[in-house]
């Protein structure tokens, strides 16, 4: 058995879920899981590291860290990643883990798998399988003359139990070791919104043409509220200038895979069920009757997406408050 | 100045994919192949800042085979790149490919700024242009929506996660990966597409680099289609009845409440 080395992230000092998958999924591999963070914030996060599984975990709290330079990370990961030799290195494949580890891969003269949506780890080995052309077929990924295996998983493809509080991890500290950067991040401009990337979210609620109108996104962002839900959109709508491109969802926006994915108004051209059709449960509400995402569902609704979707709130609503 | 795009050929996203018989790729019979999104933006970006820049010229660089990904370079020099270099190889991968661009760019000589797609549509994997950054030893930032360039230093708007933006600076030489919404791609006129048919792309053999077999760290294999979907439920009734359904199902059948 080998080491596997996790990329814990966290969010103003909450490990983030898709972390927890990963830390969990190397931890039921029997190989001795050490973890790294960086941040300030990295304290808040090394017991709930610990009890998802890693019995040691690096960090670096120097508050540079605190927001993602590609230079610094790639330094302080480097160095840490000599310290531990481990032969797995786990990651989600967030816009961090996608920026950083090509970087680190690229500096270790190894192998990168990027996007993958299935590991299996036996022994110090481990294969992955990756969707490709957008999900229209997936591939497996072998490594090879790769030392270290680096894994960057999409997030919500494992799950993830309950965290075991009696275990811990011993918590190694370590200077930043990054000098002489050649980038510098200047500001940073909050999003609009709060809730999660569409990557990382459990449930999207995604509207199209058949809103009518920008202003129509209302009924989509009242749901959205009720459910906990993270608003998408097509392509169409976002060369229509009615919402930014962060929300495209489809092969030239963002590849989702939610536990549920409402499509409003959505008629389903082929680059957009490439971008969500891995999502587990999928709902369409759609007047055509003949439109292609009703293919792609689960189960459908026809009819006037104005009319429906504020009934649909109320009813979750209902629901979710019993 | 010497400004260099680098771009990939990819699969129209109008494509529908058929796995290859020995299973380990796509049968690529019948695929028609596009510059990859993302690299239109490079390219206009590119020529932008050529055309700001007098005395400057673009390059455009792409990896693969051939024999096909020239009719890509041919679209970047049609859309107003100046030169044009194919690296012919097959079977690479992303790490190779990263090491062939930044050998072939370091050979070229004189780069100011280097520009990307910010991810290939095929693989999304984002991670050659990172990498090549560093076999070069250059800064990089990825995911770009807005560009400027003072003669001396590149500031960059990046997009990350929930809708935030960064501004970021970089020394040059710089690597830049574009998003959408960094421009608006002009189209190949015909005046630009009769001459680029004329232009010479210089060729460079992926084997004539001295990069050895054990760069090529993954490999694909196992290529298989998505499994079929159940037939959709639809559900019937008025509009509250259909919506108090669907909460049902949704929480007592698909368990995903």
């Amino acid at each position: 058995m080998g080491k596997v080395l996790v990329f814990a992230e966290q969010t103003n000092g909450k490990l983030k879920r898709s972390s927890m998958e990963l830390l969990q999924a190397a931890a039921k591999s029997g190989n001795t899981v050490v973890a790294v963070t960086f941040g300030s914030h990295a304290g808040d996060v090394t017991a709930a590291i610990g009890h998802n599984g890693a019995s040691e975990v690096h960090v670096v709290k120097d508050a540079s860290l605190d927001s993602y330079n590609p230079e610094s990370y790639t330094a302080n990961m480097v160095a840490i990643v000599n310290k531990v030799q481990p032969s797995i290195i786990l990651s989600s494949a967030s816009s961090t883990g996608k920026d950083l580890f090509p970087r680190v891969a690229a500096r270790l003269n190894t192998g990168v798998a990027s996007d993958c949506t299935q590991l299996t780890i036996s022994g110090d080995n481990v294969t992955a399988v990756k969707p490709m052309y957008s999900g229209k077929a997936f591939a497996t990924v072998n490594f090879e003359n790769s030392p270290i295996k680096i894994v960057l998983m999409r997030a919500n493809q494992m799950p993830v139990d309950a965290a075991d509080t009696s275990k811990t991890a011993n918590v190694v500290e370590h200077a930043n070791a990054a000098t002489d950067l050649k980038t510098l991040i200047k500001e940073i401009v909050k999003g609009a919104s709060e809730k999660l990337d569409l990557t990382e979210a459990n449930i999207i609620v995604s509207g199209g043409r058949g809103l009518k109108e920008a202003a129509n996104f209302k009924v989509l962002n009242d749901l959205a509220d009720v459910l906990g839900a993270t608003v998408g959109a097509t392509r169409a709508v976002v060369d229509a200038g009615w919402v930014g491109h962060g929300m495209q969802v489809g092969q030239t926006g963002k590849t989702v895979a939610p536990s549920l994915y409402i499509a409003v108004g959505i008629s389903g051209a082929i680059q957009h069920l490439a971008g969500m059709g891995s999502s587990k449960v999928i709902v369409a509400i759609n007047n055509d009757a003949n439109a292609p995402i009703f293919q792609k569902a689960t189960y459908g609704i026809v009819g006037d997406a104005l009319e429906i979707v504020p009934k649909l709130t109320e009813e979750f609503k209902k629901a979710l408050h019993h | 100045m010497k400004i260099f795009v680098c771009i990939k050929q990819v699969p129209d996203t109008e494509t529908k994919i058929k796995i290859s018989p020995d299973q380990t790729g796509i049968d690529t019979a019948g695929i028609k192949w596009v510059m990859n999104p993302y690299d239109e933006y490079a390219v206009e970006e590119a020529n932008k800042l050529r055309d700001a820049n007098p005395g400057s010229q673009v390059w455009v660089l792409s990896a693969g085979p051939k024999a096909r990904v020239v009719e890509s370079l041919r679209t970047a020099l049609a859309m107003g790149a100046d030169e044009a270099i194919v690296i012919n190889g097959e079977g690479l991968d992303n790490f190779s490919t990263a090491k062939a661009l930044a050998e072939v760019i370091k050979a070229e000589g004189g780069m100011k700024i280097i520009f990307t797609g910010k991810l290939a549509i095929d693989d999304n994997a984002s991670s050659v242009s990172q990498m090549m950054a560093e076999f070069l030893n250059v800064p990089h930032t990825t995911v770009v929506s807005k560009f400027a360039f003072n003669g001396e230093n590149v500031t960059v708007e990046r997009d990350v996660e929930g809708g935030a933006k960064e501004v970021v600076q970089m020394m040059t030489p710089a690597v830049v990966g574009a998003n959408k919404g960094l421009n608006m791609p002009r189209y190949a006129s015909l005046p630009g597409i009769m001459k680029a048919k004329k232009k010479v792309i210089k060729e460079i053999e992926f084997s004539s680099l001295n990069i050895p077999a054990s760069d090529i760290k993954v490999k694909y294999s196992g290529m298989t289609l998505p499994a079929d979907k159940p037939a959709v439920k639809m559900l019937s009734g008025d509009s509250s009845a259909q919506a108090a359904e669907l909460v049902k199902l949704l929480r007592d059948e698909a368990k995903v409440l």
